[in-house]
């Protein structure tokens, strides 16, 4: 298993564009992963489960990775959350 | 004996045809029990699967029709279908509790859109409506019920619907759409748009014509008075058969100018450009001969939704209509927001008189994050085309200034970081508050063009509130306070060498053009629709002319007076 932790520093917080993003980066991988925030845990794969979170301007979260891709999955949902300027 | 509705006329022309109505189908459903719940799952399963290849089919429509913004929300829509969380759910439902698949779907899809009607924040309360919509067409596969498709009309149709959305315009089928008319909306709602910009006729705010009107009626929908007839009488579709032709070729001869430049007969060349939204009016603006965009209104970037647009978005928008008009003119007006047009996100308090508020530019030089996002995106975008760049509600020189200098430095930052940018761009600034009218002389040694906002110069010079009815008869364009403020821009900027545009209703009025034309305005620009027109009507006229009929103009005590003179020389 795999994690990293992250600060939202966009400061629309997780909205549907990067929800979306985010999202549909880690459907593309068969490792189970989860995004940890506010004291609740998601399948960062559920759009719904992710935006029910209600991420905002600087919470924290850490995604974590479990499976045969766990490695590349972490590397590219690291890369969305900073391409995007949402995450540092 | 055949009935007529009375309506908003959103969009000019005369269609004849039979009635199609858009409304809702029915999807109650029944709670069930089943005994296989293996075939059930493959049913839910079987259901989801049509539902995305639909979704894609009409994201793919409205990304190759409406461009990748609009088409986001149908992404969005297919993540929801794919959701792992809200399957699993469903599946087990049907599983444990031995339920039909509409019933499990029903429970647990309510769940969510209960869940994100409760959070405290609007744009995820807006999302369960994107859950309802979703989950509306999988029960519609999953009942067998048809949902209305208007992609699939094969014969000339009027739709009849209580308003169009964008996913109902997306799929439409625009061989066989003739003509909109609906319940609700006005001149600006979303369907009266959309037909503009189809270039078919549309009446809205009939109230009741999705009551009245019946699947098959024949419908004529008359665009240029407002009014839908139900079932007329053969009389009727005569006299309306030979209003269309006429109308048919009028617009033909009008279309023979589309490649014409703008001349008065003593051979005085001026421009016709056009009044834009959003991208999507470029079809319009090039279809209709307009020779540039005088006036690209930048707010629909930051309107319904609930964050700023980023500048890669903005980006994206400048660049594509500036790549769209090759190299034509495009003013670009910066960020008029505030006041009464409003954008919840900021968070802006209400004022006593909007319109005279914390608005546009005001707005502008204090939040300087959002100006300068845009001013980024426009200096970027810049090297795709003809890119002008004009501040909205600008009082004075000092704001001109200000603003210009922000510019600079942002164009100073783009080029430091090694950014192309275009050393062309003009700057110039909306005249629309009298004290900068009565300052056009010191304006025009700073700015390189004016564009006078008639809109709101009129109502800030007469100090009538143009919404308000009780005062709309100071409303007076013609009137020769407005005509001298007007002259008087159009003086200052010629004596430094500088150019004059108009972009309010005025400069596509028939009874304005002509003092216009002698006062010496350069450019007008105007809804798309009107430039032709325009253009036959100035083919016509003397400069020379004109140019003493505005002198007397300008000389008359009442609006009424150059009314008057104006229709004695048009009629001519």
């Amino acid at each position: 298993m795999v994690s990293q932790q992250f600060t939202i520093i966009d400061p629309q917080g997780l909205h549907a564009r990067p929800t979306s993003k985010l999202v549909g980066t880690a459907s593309k991988f068969t490792s189970n992963i989860n995004l940890k925030a506010k004291g609740k845990e998601v399948n960062l794969k559920s759009i719904m489960g992710v935006m029910a979170l209600g991420i905002g301007l600087g919470d924290e979260l850490i995604i974590t990775a479990e499976g045969d891709d766990e490695q590349a999955a972490l590397a590219a949902l690291k890369d969305t959350l900073i391409n995007e300027g949402l995450a540092e | 004996m055949g009935t007529i509705l009375r309506g908003i006329a959103a969009s000019s022309g005369i269609a004849i045809a039979k009635a199609y109505r858009l409304v809702e189908p029915d999807l109650s459903i029944e709670k069930k029990t089943v005994s296989d719940t293996t075939s059930e799952i493959k049913r839910l399963q079987d259901a989801l699967t049509i539902s995305i290849s639909d979704l894609e089919a009409i994201r793919d429509k409205t990304k190759l029709e409406l461009g990748e913004d609009k088409a986001e929300i149908f992404d969005a829509h297919i993540f929801i279908l794919n959701d792992p969380e809200l399957i699993n759910q469903v599946e087990d439902k049907i599983k444990s509790e031995s339920l039909n698949a509409e019933y499990a779907l029903k429970e647990v899809t309510d769940m969510f859109i209960e869940m994100f009607e409760q959070m405290d924040n609007e744009y995820m309360r807006e999302r369960a409506a994107d859950i309802r919509d979703v989950r509306k067409r999988v029960l519609s596969h999953l009942l067998g019920v048809k949902i209305v498709n208007p992609s699939l009309i094969e014969e000339d149709a009027i739709l009849v619907a209580e308003d169009l959305t964008p996913s109902d315009t997306a799929q439409l089928n625009r061989q066989y759409v003739k003509a909109f008319t609906t319940n609700v909306g006005g001149r600006t709602s979303h369907s009266a748009i959309m037909a503009r910009s189809m270039e078919i006729p549309a009446v809205v705010g009939t109230k009741t014509a999705t009551e009245v009107i019946k699947d098959g009626d024949l419908i004529i929908v008359d665009g240029l008075k407002g009014e839908v007839h139900v079932n007329p009488s053969e009389e009727v579709v005569q006299q309306y058969k030979k209003e269309q032709i006429r109308f048919e070729e009028q617009k033909a001869e009008w279309a023979k100018l589309l490649h014409e430049k703008t001349k008065s007969v003593d051979g005085h060349e001026v421009h016709l450009v056009a009044n834009i939204g959003t991208p999507q009016d470029l079809e319009g603006v090039i279809n209709n001969g307009g020779e540039g965009v005088g006036l690209f209104r930048t707010e629909f970037l930051y309107m319904g939704r609930n964050e700023l647009p980023t500048e890669e978005e903005q980006f994206e928008a400048y660049k594509t209509v500036l790549e769209g008009l090759k190299g034509q003119p495009v003013v670009v007006r910066t960020l008029d927001i505030g006041g009464d047009k409003e954008l919840p996100y900021l968070n802006l308090p209400k004022e006593m008189n909007p319109f005279l508020g914390f608005r546009a530019i005001r707005l502008c030089l204090e939040e300087q994050s959002i100006f300068r996002t845009q001013l980024r995106a426009l200096l970027r975008a810049s090297i795709y085309g003809n890119l002008k760049i004009m501040f909205p509600m600008i009082a004075t020189l000092d704001e001109f200034r200000t603003a210009k200098e922000m510019l600079q430095e942002e164009r100073q930052k783009l080029i430091s970081e090694g950014i192309q940018v275009s050393d062309e761009i003009e700057v110039g600034i909306m005249v629309e508050i009298p004290s900068t009218a009565v300052m056009a002389d010191l304006f025009a040694k700073e700015v390189d063009f004016f564009s006078i906002g008639t809109n709101d110069l009129i109502q800030y010079t007469m100090a009538a509130d143009r919404m308000n009815e009780k005062v709309s008869y100071l409303y007076q364009p013609y009137n020769p306070a407005i005509l001298r403020l007007v002259k008087m821009v159009i003086d200052a900027a010629h004596k430094e060498g500088k150019w004059v545009g108009m972009c309010g209703e005025m400069a596509g009025d028939e009874l304005a053009i002509p003092l216009l034309l002698g006062l010496g305005l350069d450019e007008f620009s105007m809804s798309a629709t009107s430039i032709l027109k325009a253009r036959a009507q100035i083919l016509r006229l003397s400069k020379k002319e004109m140019e003493d009929l505005a002198q007397k103009a300008l000389q008359m005590s009442t609006t009424n007076e150059v009314i008057a003179a104006v229709k004695a020389v048009i009629e001519k």
